[in-house]
């Protein structure tokens, strides 16, 4: 795929992530996180003012994300990696807050990869804002798409 | 918010808990695709990974970043990790068994809060790294 730089600073449009708390203890099961900070809201209340929420949590916005809050280059879901995943926080977020996030492209590259051939790599940048309208947190992920099938 | 350590007392070298993943096992895959959302079919569809030249399905990258997350809310608390960045290395398939451990790197005032720096990884049963990262959290 040529790449198309012109996609860069391209913005989605905003979207809203309700905070659930089936949500979160649903999450900490699935990678096998028995905090019970995340399963008793009168511990959590204590001892962090609120049940707080797993690092990666915010992966889940994919939830709540149409296409049209998804702006992307044209990559080949069989040939898709996962390069990196990067996740900065300003303040906390807790079960009950209301985020908007707003997904922009940040950069797109093409690198010459090892193994997988040619690797075009898409940086998206999403900025969460709570019910404030503070900015509580950025999460920014690389995804690669590889010349060739990625696991063989 | 409830940190668990003290600025003061923290070394540059010190450990994070590990985490110990035993067993990696498809219903992993699926159980973190109903939890995240990340519904791309390499994760839990064989059909379509052999149609693609995969032999079989293997981890979401980030199923692995939240075992390795568990290593900064054990020690830090939750609620006080300021950064979490991984770089995705290698595929984890299923029956692999991973460590996931942090080591303190440096210290450091930012924005009026005293935090702690440092890397982590995830290495399987080979000794292969899976994910690398780093980290900034809260002290108390």
């Amino acid at each position: 795929m040529a790449i198309d730089k012109s996609i860069i600073g391209k913005a989605g449009k905003p979207f809203t992530v309700p905070i659930e708390w089936s949500k979160v203890r649903e999450f900490a099961r699935a990678i096998r996180d028995p905090n019970p900070l995340y399963f008793d809201p009168e511990l959590a209340k204590k001892e962090c003012g609120g049940i707080p929420v797993p690092p990666t949590f915010l992966q889940v916005a994919s939830f709540w994300m149409g296409e049209d809050s998804m702006p992307t280059a044209n990559f080949d879901i069989r040939r898709i990696l996962h390069g990196e995943q990067d996740f900065e926080f300003l303040k906390p977020v807790f079960v009950g807050d209301v985020l908007t996030g707003t997904s922009r492209i940040a950069d797109v590259y093409e690198k010459e990869g090892g193994r997988g051939g040619k690797m075009t790599f898409m940086v998206t940048e999403i900025e969460y804002k709570n019910q404030k309208g503070e900015t509580v947190a950025f999460a920014r992920g690389t995804l690669v798409e590889t010349g060739q099938a990625v696991g063989g | 918010m409830a940190g668990k350590i003290k600025y003061d007392t923290v070394k540059v070298g010190d450990v994070t808990p590990t985490v110990t993943i035993e067993n990696v096992s498809r219903p992993d895959f699926v159980r973190y695709a109903g939890a995240s959302g990340d519904f791309v079919p390499l994760h839990y569809d064989q059909t379509f990974v052999e149609a693609a030249g995969i032999p079989t399905v293997f981890a979401q990258g980030m199923w692995t970043a939240g075992c390795l997350s568990r290593c900064l809310t054990d020690y830090a608390g939750a609620g006080q990790v300021r950064r979490f960045k991984v770089r995705f290395a290698r595929q984890v398939w299923p029956g692999d068994t991973l460590t996931c451990r942090g080591k303190v790197t440096g210290k450091s005032e930012k924005n009026g809060e005293k935090v702690i720096e440092g890397e982590l990884e995830v290495v399987n049963q080979k000794g292969e790294a899976t994910v690398k990262g780093t980290f900034a959290v809260a002290t108390a």
